[in-house]
């Protein structure tokens, strides 16, 4: 006999505990079960054409600008290249879908969305190539600078999209990470930050498959990266990162979902890094080249172009014209690259503070007096 | 900046005993009223006004947009303060105790201390963030951490304490209106430490940079900063009677250091003893008395020597008073001074 059935009782009904609300219904928010793919699918044909030849235009150039990059290790120009090749269609993707005004946060190995954002590959470079930290202005080119502490740029993204939001700005932060970095305690931090305070963010995860050595079931027992959102109560989407169709649209949604006050997206996209971490990194030692072949079947510029070239859309003249035009841009990377850069030493004191202080004052003298002391040798009317 | 300035619409008050908080709250209220960019966050800042009531009232008076109680985690809440200031934004911090700031550790350090640098200056830190430091109120443990030595060897930062009521208000003020980052540590036991002050019209106190003699004394110079101040003053007092006139110098800012002062005083006095809260070894003690041995060796009568906490994690409330620096054993210290030779 249970209780509502005792006579004389007053009816019980369950209740739930007084401080409990409903909260967010987490089924809209749930990623597909498999990654979103538009190319090789009937959705493809809806695409518009001139934006088809131009992410195919923005491939070519990112996948001979990353070869440019690894040739300027092995010369000496560059200090270290993460090199993006394979992962263009997200680089170039997270580029396009931004406004003049929007922000994007990049990761020490998203050089290429900053050069298909429009900046000078040289000034993008400046990091790798050990001449300073930042080599462009943040604030002129709206992006952040290159952050290789993990994840750490991510609230940094959530803080400015939540001051321009204050401030009645139309402004969205587009933030880049690994997969390795949504295990940083900044990732879990951000996307709590940003959804709590419904900033204009998008969380671009490039789920490469690797954090240098260590593969992803390694990092995480998740059903995706993407479900990771549900907990935070944004939606998570999943994507075909070589699918530069697809991430066109996927990240388009999410960032125009930002712009209208919807809060932040996070975008799980599934690719591959083709190369070693770096150029001082060892890939076999921990994959074998059966794995990487099977993604060169997956290339994001071969998705593209079988598309392009079966809808009439794309051909020998127009491969060789985007051939031509990324052959320039590597040719004068190439020279602008092999000039040495003019460094002043005194710079190091410069920026430190907003004015000197004694200490560096005094530190400051010290290595100029050494300098000069350098240079009165190198001349020759040393003692 | 002044540090004298009269937010508008405040009415005239006389000079009447006022606490250290009191004032802290004052100068975030004023900074708010002034700048529509400084904005104040941190967990429990709204409605409670902080656990120690610095922010007390200025939710109600600028809303939640200005003065943010904000999730729970404060490498977040740094690098969300780093990304407002990106956008113009000056905000200002509070870490609940000092122990709890560890989290936002790398931010502080990655980001905080170095995006002026590593932007060329395009990207300068305009970010206060206000830290309660040091034991002495019985709190049990990770409530009582003195971590300046942890900041101060981070290039970049400022490092500031104040250790009166006056210095409580006009330096939180100079630090909000500073260009660069300021780590402001606030002594906790000091909190309710009073003085006569007059909210509308505070005292001018020296900028932040330089260190005050708060006692002239020609025998011997106790250099120290935040807590340890009305202990070294007390210490001073009592030595009267074994004939010491000791000077007292407030460091106030640890970054930037005041070389100047400090050398001035010990090639005046010719001993110095050094006293922090914080432990001794790898403490900032070690290198203000190196820096006094580069400058003065010709001086000094005597070794530098450091009172500082013991060498060991804080201790519980019961036995922290073996810990803090006292008076017996900053008097023990000039008594080693090597007086008789
Ligand atoms: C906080 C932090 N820990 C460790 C490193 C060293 N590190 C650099 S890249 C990397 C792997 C990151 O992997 P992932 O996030 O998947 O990005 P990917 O390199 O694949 O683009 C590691 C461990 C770092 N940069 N920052
Ligand atoms: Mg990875």
């Amino acid at each position: 006999m249970t209780i509502q059935e005792m006579p004389g009782s007053t009816a019980y009904r369950p209740s739930p505990p007084p401080a409990w609300q409903p909260r967010t219904d987490p089924a809209p928010l749930l990623p597909d079960s498999s990654p979103y793919r538009v190319l090789g699918t009937e959705a493809a044909a809806g695409a518009d054409p001139a934006l088809l030849r131009r992410l195919y235009a923005e491939l070519v150039r990112g996948r001979r600008y990353n070869a440019q990059a690894t040739a300027l290790t092995r010369q000496g120009r560059l200090a270290v290249y993460p090199s993006s090749t394979g992962q263009e269609a997200c680089e170039v993707a997270a580029a396009m879908v931004l406004q003049e005004q929007d922000w994007l946060f990049p990761s020490y190995r998203d050089t290429l969305a900053v050069v298909a954002r429009g900046l000078d590959p040289v000034q993008a470079l400046t990091l790798l190539r050990g001449d300073w930290h930042t080599g462009y202005d943040p604030r002129e080119s709206r992006i952040a600078p290159l952050c290789t502490p993990l994840a750490t740029q991510l609230p940094h993204a959530v803080g400015l999209a939540h001051a321009a939001r204050l401030k009645g700005d139309d402004v969205v932060a587009l933030a880049m990470v690994g997969d390795g970095g949504t295990s940083e305690g900044d990732f879990h931090e951000a996307l709590n930050f940003a959804a709590v305070w419904q900033a204009p963010v998008v969380f671009l995860v490039q789920n490469n498959g690797f954090a240098i050595s260590v593969p992803l079931a390694k990092q995480t027992a998740a059903p995706s990266l993407a479900h990771k959102a549900v907990g935070y109560g944004m939606p998570g989407r999943l994507v075909d990162g070589n699918d530069a169709v697809a991430m066109h649209e996927v990240l388009s949604e999410a960032v125009e979902r930002a712009r209208r006050g919807g809060g932040p997206t996070l975008v799980e996209a599934i690719t591959y890094r083709m190369e070693a971490h770096t150029n001082a990194d060892d890939a076999t030692r921990y994959r074998g080249d059966a794995e990487v072949d099977a993604w060169r079947d997956h290339d994001p510029i071969t998705l593209l172009e079988r598309e392009l070239t079966t809808r009439g859309l794309l051909d020998e003249d127009g491969i060789r014209q985007a051939k031509e035009a990324a052959e320039t841009m590597a040719a004068d990377l190439r020279e602008r690259m092999n000039a040495d850069p003019v460094l002043d030493p005194m710079d190091l004191f410069t920026h430190v503070y907003a004015e000197r202080t004694a200490q560096l004052r005094e530190q400051e003298s010290q290595l100029r007096a050494e300098l000069e002391a350098e240079a009165s040798v190198e001349s020759g009317d040393g003692r | 900046m002044s540090s004298t300035t009269v937010a508008p619409g405040t009415k005239k008050a006389a000079a009447k005993p006022a606490s250290m908080a009191q004032a802290l709250q004052r100068a975030l209220r004023d900074a708010m009223a002034e700048d529509p960019t400084v904005h104040v966050m941190g967990e429990d800042v709204g409605a409670l006004g902080g656990v120690f009531r610095i922010t007390d009232g200025l939710v109600k008076e600028f809303g939640e947009d200005r003065c943010t109680d904000t999730p729970l985690a404060e490498a977040g809440i740094l690098g969300a303060a780093v990304g407002m200031a990106m956008y113009g934004l000056r905000p200002v911090v509070e870490m609940q105790f000092d122990a709890f700031a560890y989290p936002a550790f790398e931010q502080l350090a990655s980001h905080v201390a170095k995006m002026r640098n590593r932007t060329r200056g395009a990207l300068p830190m305009p970010l206060t963030i206000r830290i309660p430091y040091g034991g002495g109120i019985g709190g049990v443990e990770h409530h009582s951490d003195s971590s300046e030595a942890y900041y101060m060897a981070t290039p970049g930062l400022h490092v500031v304490t104040p250790a009166t009521v006056e210095d409580a208000y006009g330096m939180l003020r100079e630090a909000i209106a500073s260009d660069d980052p300021v780590v402001f540590l606030e002594p906790k036991r000091l909190y309710w430490s009073k003085a006569d002050w007059s909210p509308d019209t505070p005292a001018a106190v020296a900028p932040i940079g330089k260190a005050v003699v708060r006692r002239p004394g020609r025998s011997a110079t106790l250099i120290t900063y935040g807590p340890s101040l009305p202990v070294c003053l007390e210490a001073a007092e009592a030595a009267t009677a074994e004939g010491w006139d000791l000077e007292v110098v407030d460091l106030r800012s640890l970054v930037p250091f005041d070389d100047e002062t400090v050398a001035a005083s010990v090639r005046r006095t010719g001993r110095a003893v050094v006293v922090h809260e914080s432990a001794g070894f790898g403490g900032p003690g070690g290198e203000i008395a190196a820096r006094i041995t580069e400058r003065c060796f010709h001086h000094l009568e005597a070794p530098v020597l450091r009172v500082a906490g013991l060498d060991v994690p804080y201790p519980p409330p019961m036995l922290e008073r073996h810990h803090l620096p006292g008076v017996d054993r900053v008097l023990d210290a000039v008594a080693r001074l090597q007086w008789e030779d």
